[in-house]
Order: structure tokens, then C-alpha cells, then sequence
């Protein structure tokens, strides 16, 4: 095990990939001269050349179509978006044809394509550059769609969505890229995709969350430990397909839910985790399910602004006292 | 000036009359309920994709438009298989799940009509990137229509494949209409073609409905992209005779311009060609029509009488 950035560790998972399988090509805006807005692919031009490691004019419907033309003839292109949000700029190429080829053409093509780059709320980057995009996607039959959460998990899912034969939304975090964990050296492991993980065992609450809402999920669980509510965490990690039965198995045990989510509640996340819950576990659960979510506004721009649309600790432990019945502060 | 040879000749003409006689059976399908949906036909564009497509290997890809099935017919396409898929029928080559905007043939090169014009552009550079990538020869052709070239997705694609001398070759089938509007309505410009100076690249205008020169263009841009010189964008000129869509009434014009282009109607004009050089003899001629009216007949028995696809297949494919 080496500690590492959630930075250095997609770095490595895409350096293995481009070693490991000459069909593996990256290719979006600044990823080889300038080494990658967010330095993601620091250094791969240098050791893949420019046939590997293509720069791009800022066309994402371009280069997102051209990742897709290269996918159906047998390579393996990972795309990146200098910020996820950009990706509306190239949503017609990943749902009309990413996602659909497979199925259109009954089977002949598939797509093995990774679309990947930071999404969700940053530092004050305001209503464009902020959402939480993986709300437009995970709706979509055919896409695959990752959030990770952890350095580790940031590498071995990355791996798993580059050996994919299908088109894997992959939606990393600008508030994560310097997180340090452990991450495992050997240049095999993977983590598949579709499987959740257990952040944290408790026994009274399951709260499911992943990226920035982790950390803010851990910390309320710590603080509320001292108020005797134990907390367990799952940790979704890919959110299409759902790990849907890591999920039920939780609720089975804490029989009481909190979903958080940053992006604005309104269909998100926590609608569909609630609603597979109620259909699956309703006579397990001791409360409804509440979900702690951003405001159903765009990103404001100012700090106490953003502060206030954005959840926060003290608002998942608001929400797992209501959903325990405790009378905390 | 490069001229095809009796056999590329003979199978322009034939592909010519072969899309002419399919589309008349689509339309006549269509109107019987018996193909469903949105339908849009290429009668009197016939010549376009029949030569471009005329040089072409079999390896070389194709990225269709919404007014493709001439262009998939041309690549080599079956037209039972093709027939049967206009029909939704588990024969076809989408095994009845993607029709006529969404039908792909990967065994051809053929990436897929599309229901969302322009978008087959940038999935053309694509497949041409990876021929330069893996140095196969392979050229993609990407046709599309003045309607298509107002879109950001052709900007891209066209800037994208110039900026990287990508083997590939942007066919504009210049029908003079983007769905129920004539060209100057939306568009200030009368060449499509002399746009491709601005993106660093070869452009020709030509007449489509002369198949000689448009294949001399073609031969020309083919053989650059082939060659590694680079993409070039050929403008077809040629017209629509029929609506945007089947059930189109055509309100939005008049009736003696549509008579003007019948009389420029390239299937006469290329069988006066052909007989000039005695490439064709009045039997041969008429063996050949015959012919290819019975291939359309099969065809579209074969579809008639085709099973539909199995329920469960509705959930099938959609994952690899």
C-alpha cells in the first residue's frame, strides 16, 4: 500500500491502463501539453506520446462523438471534461448514441468508452460550474455512472470503467483531488463496478452517501456518537447499476435512513434510493426515509450563499435525530 | 479527369436504380401502415451515395444520415435486411430495434443512420482517427445535408478532422432544403463546400445528379483521405423529391421546381453515359431494371413475412 492523492491515484489507474492495453487513448481539453486542468494526466504525454494522449480543441460534442466513433471500431478512448458540467455541452452524444448503440443496433456495436472528470459543488465556483452531475445520467439506460469516493476506490474504479465494454460515466470531485489515502500497488487491483461499501458499521441510522457528502456524513457520525446514536455509512460508489441489495441489508439491520446528497433534491438520489427502499424494506423501517439534500436552487455564488444551499454535517445530524426520534440539540 | 470503369459504372447504375426502387417500395409500404414511424426517403439523391459509395472497400466505414437507407444500400447493405428492419421485423439488421434512423450493419462499415442530424459527424472523425491511429487505410465517409451543416456538431467535426488530417470525407448531400425550409431561409451562403477553406481543408461544389463528375470529385477526395492527405468536404448539389417525411404535403414549394429537377434526373442521365461509351445495351439495360425490381420484391417479402422480434429481446443489448 502507498498513500497517495485521489489526484495521483487516477493518474496511476490511467498510467496502468494506457501500459497495460494499446487500444486505451485520453483525449479532451489540456489533458497532454498542460498536463490536465486538474493535473489528472500530469506527465502522460511525456511517456504515451500525442497519438495516445490527445489534446482537443474545447469541443465536447466533437471530441465526445469522435471517443465514441473510436469506441465502436475497437478502442478504448477515456474522455475527459475539464468539469463535468461541460458534459451537457456533449449530452446528445453520450444518450443518443453512447449510451444506445448497443441496443439500436441490436447488439453489433458497443461503446467501451470512460467519460470522466470533477463534478459537484467546489469553492464558490457558482451556478454553472457546481452541479452535481451525475443526476443527468444515472436516468439513462445504457450509461454506467460513478461517483468515488476515496483515493483508492478513486483508482481501482477508474481501472474497472477503462476493462468496461460499456460507457461509464466516471464523475471525480474537485474537493477530493488532494485527499491522501491508501491505495493499493498492485497494478491488478480493481474494484468492480456495482458494488457499495460500508464506510462505517452502526447500528441505529444508515446513512448513505458518497464524495463530498462522505466526509460530511463521517463527521456528523463521530459527533453523534457522543450522543449515543450509532451511524453506519454506506457508501454507494457506483450509482448505476445500484448495489442495491448492500443497501436493503443495512436498512434490514438500522431499520432508519438518511440519504444525502449535494445536488438539489428534486428527483435526485435520494428519490430513487428512498423509493427502492419503501418497495423493498418498507415493513423494516422504524421512520420515513429523509433525505438530506442541496437546495432546489442553482449554485449561489457567495460563501455564506453556497454555505447555506449546500448540506452540511449539522444537517445529516439533524436529520438522523429526526429519523431516530432523539431529542438532540 | 478520373472515369469510372465499366464495372464501377455498372454498379452505380445498378445502386441507383436499386434505391430508387426501394425507396418507391418504402413509400408504398408506408402509405399501407405496413412500415411505421418516421420515414424519410432520398428519391432523386440516389446518385450521391451510390458513387461515393462506389469507392469504397468493404472495410471502409460509413456514417449515415436520418436520409440514409440509399447510403447503407450503397455500402453493400442487403435489402431484405434492411427491408426487414424498416418493418420491425427480428430480421433485421437491428434484429427490429433501431429502424430506419438507427440502422446499423458493423459486418459493412455501416455506423448508423441518425435520428439527430449532424450528430454522425463527430462519430465519423472518430472512426477515422482510429483508421490513422492504427494505420489501417481505412477511410470513413460521412455524409450529411445543408440542413446538418448549421449544426455546432458539424463545426466541430469538420475543425476537428482538418486540425488532425484525418482520413476522412464529408458528403454533403445538398438537397437544398433542412427539413420543410428552402436554403436561404436559413442559410446566407450559397456554398456549403467553400466553407471547408476556413477550416483548412479541400471543398468542391458539385452537380450530384452528374454522376461522372461527382465521381471524379470523389475518386479525388477518397484517394486524399486514403493517401493521408487529409479530409476534404464534397458538396453534392441535388434535390428531394419527396417530403421531409413520408405524409409530408409539400406545401412549402412550388410544383415546377420540383419538375425542373425531374428533368435533371441523374438515372437518365447517366444511362445516356453509360450507352454512349457501350457500356450498356438496351437488353442489358432492361435486364438490369428487371432485376432489381425483383430484389425489391424479395426484399420486401422477406420482411413481410419475417417474425417479429421474441418480447424478451426488448430487454436484450442493452448493456454489451
Amino acid at each position: 500500500m502507498a498513500v497517495m492523492t485521489y489526484r495521483e491515484a487516477l493518474n496511476q489507474a490511467l498510467r496502468e491502463e494506457l501500459r497495460r492495453d494499446e487500444r486505451v487513448f485520453v483525449i479532451g481539453e489540456e489533458v497532454g501539453l498542460y498536463d490536465g486542468a486538474y493535473k489528472v494526466t500530469q506527465g502522460l504525454l511525456k511517456e504515451f506520446g500525442a497519438k495516445r494522449i490527445v489534446d482537443t480543441p474545447i469541443a465536447e460534442s466533437g471530441f465526445t462523438g469522435v471517443g465514441i466513433g473510436a469506441a465502436m471500431v475497437g478502442l478504448r478512448p477515456v474522455v475527459e471534461m475539464m468539469t463535468f458540467n461541460f458534459a451537457l455541452v456533449a449530452l446528445d452524444q453520450i444518450v443518443n448514441a453512447a449510451a444506445k448503440l448497443s441496443y439500436m443496433s441490436g447488439g453489433q456495436f458497443n461503446v467501451p468508452i470512460v467519460i470522466r472528470g470533477p463534478g459537484g459543488p467546489a469553492h464558490q465556483l457558482a451556478a454553472q460550474h457546481s452541479q452535481s452531475m451525475e443526476v443527468y445520467f444515472y436516468h439513462v439506460p445504457g450509461l454506467k455512472v460513478v461517483r468515488p469516493s476515496t483515493p483508492a476506490d478513486a483508482k481501482g474504479l477508474l481501472k474497472s470503467a477503462i476493462r468496461d465494454d460499456n460507457p461509464v460515466v466516471f464523475i471525480e470531485s474537485e474537493t477530493l483531488y488532494g485527499i491522501k489515502g491508501e491505495v493499493p500497488d498492485d497494478p491488478d487491483f480493481t474494484i468492480p463496478l456495482g458494488q457499495a461499501v460500508v464506510r462505517r458499521e452502526g447500528r441505529d441510522v444508515t446513512v448513505i452517501a458518497y464524495t463530498g457528502m462522505l466526509y460530511r456524513a463521517l463527521e456528523a457520525a463521530e459527533a453523534l456518537e457522543k450522543e449515543g446514536i450509532s451511524v453506519e455509512i454506506v457508501d454507494p460508489r457506483t450509482l448505476r447499476p445500484m448495489d442495491v441489495p448492500t443497501i436493503i441489508g443495512s436498512v434490514r439491520k438500522t431499520h432508519r435512513v438518511v440519504v444525502a446528497e449535494a445536488g438539489a433534491g428534486f428527483a435526485g438520489m435520494g428519490s430513487e434510493i428512498s423509493a427502492f427502499i419503501t418497495e423493498q424494506a418498507f415493513d423494516d423501517l422504524d421512520a420515513p426515509v429523509e433525505r438530506v439534500t442541496g437546495a432546489n436552487a442553482p449554485m449561489p455564488y457567495a460563501k455564506n450563499l453556497e454555505r447555506a444551499k449546500t448540506p452540511s454535517k449539522e444537517k445529516i445530524m439533524a436529520a438522523v435525530r429526526r429519523v431516530c426520534y432523539a431529542n438532540g440539540s | 479527369m478520373r472515369e469510372p470503369t465499366r464495372d464501377q459504372a455498372l454498379r452505380i447504375y445498378r445502386t441507383m436504380h436499386l434505391i430508387r426502387r426501394f425507396e418507391e417500395r418504402v413509400a408504398e409500404c408506408f402509405a399501407a401502415a405496413e412500415i411505421p414511424g418516421f420515414i424519410h426517403l432520398a428519391v432523386g439523391q440516389e446518385s450521391v451515395p451510390a458513387t461515393v459509395c462506389a469507392l469504397l472497400e468493404r472495410d471502409d466505414l460509413v456514417g449515415a444520415t436520418h436520409r440514409g437507407h440509399g447510403q447503407v444500400l450503397a455500402k453493400g447493405a442487403e435489402p431484405r435486411r434492411v427491408m426487414a428492419e424498416l418493418f420491425g421485423r427480428a430480421t433485421g439488421y437491428c434484429r427490429g430495434k433501431g429502424g430506419s434512423m438507427h440502422l446499423c450493419a458493423m459486418d459493412l462499415g455501416v455506423l448508423g443512420t441518425n435520428g439527430v442530424v449532424g450528430a454522425n459527424l463527430p462519430i465519423a472523425v472518430g472512426t477515422a482517427l482510429a483508421a490513422q491511429v492504427r494505420a489501417t487505410r481505412q477511410v470513413t465517409v460521412g455524409f450529411f445535408g445543408d440542413g446538418a451543416a448549421n449544426t455546432g456538431a458539424a463545426h466541430e467535426a469538420l475543425n476537428l478532422a482538418a486540425v488532425w488530417d484525418l482520413p476522412v470525407v464529408f458528403v454533403c448531400e445538398n438537397n437544398l432544403y433542412a427539413e420543410f425550409t428552402p436554403q436561404a431561409v436559413h442559410t446566407k451562403g450559397t456554398s456549403i463546400a467553400a466553407r471547408a477553406a476556413a477550416y483548412g481543408m479541400r471543398g468542391v461544389q458539385v452537380d450530384g445528379n452528374d454522376v461522372p463528375a461527382l465521381f471524379d470529385a470523389a475518386a479525388e477526395a477518397v484517394d486524399a483521405a486514403r493517401s493521408g492527405a487529409g479530409p476534404t468536404l464534397l458538396e453534392a448539389m441535388t434535390y428531394r423529391w419527396r417530403g421531409h417525411h413520408e405524409g409530408d404535403p409539400m406545401a412549402y414549394r412550388a410544383k415546377d421546381e420540383l419538375e425542373a429537377w425531374r428533368a435533371k434526373d441523374a438515372i437518365p442521365r447517366f444511362r445516356a453515359w453509360l450507352v454512349e461509351r457501350g457500356m450498356l445495351a438496351a437488353d442489358e439495360d432492361e435486364r438490369l431494371v428487371g432485376a432489381v425490381a425483383a430484389e425489391v420484391d424479395d426484399a420486401t417479402e422477406f420482411a413481410r413475412r419475417s417474425p417479429w422480434p421474441a418480447p424478451e429481446a426488448a430487454l436484450e443489448d442493452v448493456h454489451a
